[in-house]
């Protein structure tokens, strides 16, 4: 369990070395001079000799790298041009709010996905199932940014059930959280449920043609006790391997979310960082997203071999 | 894995034309992929037929036309400057579908080639998959707006800025079936009778690991029309001239309530292109592999 743990932590390293690269390298990407993109086209040369200077443009490549290496390594991810504070800070700043609807749509997922697929392959290839694929297939093909609209549409401004945007901290009001935040979780919702009830679905008919689950109906448990203990408990387990892949997509969904509704959150700070070009923020937001999601994936991965004894005896050979 | 449709063709040995019937046949019997082929055939047919059906230009202003709910004369209706929407939708079609296609066509290159590599190569497979493991630890969206924003807002943009995104995923699917026909028995025989690498690779592995990257690519080519999308409705991807589908739902969006039906229009034709695709991904793994998994994302 701990040398797993270990092994899985050395193996990030490599990774979030080349990810740390990546995030550097975009700024070779932009053509031309970087200062003149970043400073727009109202910026005056003292201006972009400012940019040169905050971001270190002026010097040679090699200590523009290690420079950023050497302040990486001292958890400083250099200053936001279009806030004027440290890049940790902005992030950690707004990273609760992200937090707090990402697990509110997480929940909405899971037990939407699981609800939905779990029916789907009790009920195999009856109407119930056909509409239960149906919702996810639309689901992964309708445009999540567009759904926010049409939300706004139907329950803001015909309905006025919510207000079309804003935040309200949960502290300051748990309904006033609610009604800011159920529909962007919703519009982020849609896409993951649909994916969780396709996985759900599949791997629910898989286990359910088990031998196993045969015994236990020969046996003359109930369909509750068939169902819900012996083949739920497997039907978690690539739920569970999927967490990681649905966050990331979350989180790259509450990007253009939280621009739609108004919300200062992670998503909409990463938005507006590279509407306004402010690529210190971009950097240092996609180093620590990254970073964070593979940390989570580890976890998941660990708590995998936890649960699962066959992973521990195969890993064993 | 392998090519059925070949053997199950060659089983009959019908000709040309009859051999096209009976696989046609074998994929339009699977329900998932006659409709999803459907769909997405009638987004193709109206992106190149719709010019001839429409005389208008997306571009052509007709201020006494302002906001007009869909009618005869405009049939999805006019927008605040009184340009016609079903022109306007169709322009952005043909836009979604040039980029869907070159992003598909960049990843059909790219991701089989890398993923030949690796799954050939142990050597390069350890580089190679740490490469994409990097590029996949970014948010997909995240990943595409941030190259976007680097490279400056434009369509060459989006397919260099999407491609980045998926070829490191559809590389991961190449490479996982490579790894399994490598071991097969005919890749060995192949070696013994002493076939070079790439002889082996061309002749051998990549026709036999065809089927999952098939798939895939069909579920790339949703992603990328989606993630185009969010790219042109965030500013990144095509200029604000061209009228891309998520640019006509960022105008759209300001009219909202008197004119609903600016926004809902090309998200409705963003959907229907994407569950197309969707379905036609499905049919796809149905009739070529039936235990294969498709990594999603």
């Amino acid at each position: 369990m701990i040398g797993y743990t270990v092994s899985r932590l050395l193996q990030a390293i490599p990774i979030l070395f080349l990810v740390s690269l990546f995030a550097f390298g975009m700024i070779y990407l932009i053509p031309g001079d970087a200062a003149t993109v970043i400073g727009g086209p109202e910026a005056s040369a003292a201006d972009l000799e400012e940019i040169r200077q905050n971001m270190g443009l002026n010097e040679p490549f090699y200590l523009q790298i290690t420079s950023f290496y050497t302040n990486l390594f001292q958890g400083d991810l250099g200053k936001s041009l279009m806030l004027g504070t440290p890049v940790l800070d902005a992030i950690i700043d707004r990273t609760p709010i992200t937090l707090g609807i990402s697990i509110y749509s997480l929940s909405i997922t899971i037990i939407f996905g699981l609800v939905t697929g779990i029916i789907a392959a009790l009920n195999h290839n009856k109407l119930l199932d056909q509409i239960a694929t149906l919702f996810a297939l639309i689901g992964i093909s309708l445009p999540n940014f567009w759904l926010a609209l049409i939300l706004i549409v139907l329950f803001s401004v015909h309905l006025g059930w919510f207000p079309t945007g804003g935040y309200v901290a949960f502290s300051e009001s748990p309904i006033g959280w609610l009604k800011t935040t159920t529909m962007p979780a919703v519009a982020l919702a849609l896409l993951q449920a649909g994916l969780l009830t396709r996985i759900t679905r599949s791997t629910m008919l898989e286990v359910l043609s088990q031998d196993y689950i045969r015994t236990a109906r020969a046996k003359g448990l109930s369909e509750w006790v068939v169902v819900g203990q012996h083949a739920l408990a497997n039907v978690m387990m690539p739920v569970v391997t999927v967490l990681g892949l649905i966050l990331s997509v979350l989180l790259s969904g509450s990007i253009v979310i939280e621009v739609i509704y108004n919300i200062p959150g992670l998503g909409s700070l990463m938005g507006n960082a590279i509407l306004s070009r402010d690529f210190p923020l971009v950097q240092g937001g996609l180093i620590s997203i990254a970073a964070s999601l593979l940390f989570l994936n580890i976890v998941v991965d660990v708590l995998y071999f936890w649960l699962d004894p066959r992973i521990r005896i195969k890993s064993r050979d | 894995m392998q090519s059925h449709i070949e053997i199950d063709a060659v089983e009959d040995e019908p000709t040309g034309l009859a051999r096209f019937y009976a696989t046609a046949r074998r994929f339009m019997r699977n329900r998932s992929f006659a409709i999803g082929a459907v769909l997405f055939g009638s987004v193709v047919l109206v992106t190149f037929l719709g010019p001839l059906l429409t005389d208008v230009s997306p571009n052509a202003l007709s201020m006494r036309n302002r906001f007009q709910p869909p009618s005869f004369d405009n049939l999805l209706g006019t927008d605040n400057l009184g340009r016609d929407m079903f022109a306007r939708v169709i322009y952005g079609a043909q836009l979604s579908l040039m980029i869907g296609t070159s992003v598909v066509i960049l990843n059909a290159i790219f991701g089989v080639m890398l993923g030949a590599l690796a799954g050939f190569y142990a050597r390069l497979d350890n580089i190679l998959m740490r490469i994409a493991d990097a590029l996949m630890a970014f948010p997909a969206v995240l990943l595409a707006i941030g190259i976007a924003a680097a490279l400056g807002p434009s369509s060459m943009t989006a397919i260099i800025a999407l491609s980045v995104v998926y070829v490191p995923r559809t590389a991961r699917v190449v490479r996982s079936s490579v790894l399994v026909v490598k071991e097969l028995d005919f890749v060995m025989a192949a070696r013994a009778s002493g076939a070079t690498d790439f002889r082996i690779i061309m002749k051998h592995v990549l026709p036999n690991s065809m089927a999952p990257m098939i798939v895939q690519l069909s579920f790339v080519f949703a992603y990328s029309v989606l993630s185009e999308a969010v790219l042109s409705f965030m500013g990144l991807g095509a200029p604000p001239t061209v009228p891309s589908w998520g640019i006509l739902i960022s105008e759209g969006r300001a009219y909202m309530r008197e004119a609903a039906w600016l926004t809902v229009v090309p998200g409705v034709a963003i959907a229907i292109t994407a569950l197309g695709l969707n379905l036609l991904g499905d049919g796809l793994r149905d009739v070529l592999d039936p235990r294969m998994k498709v990594e999603e994302g």
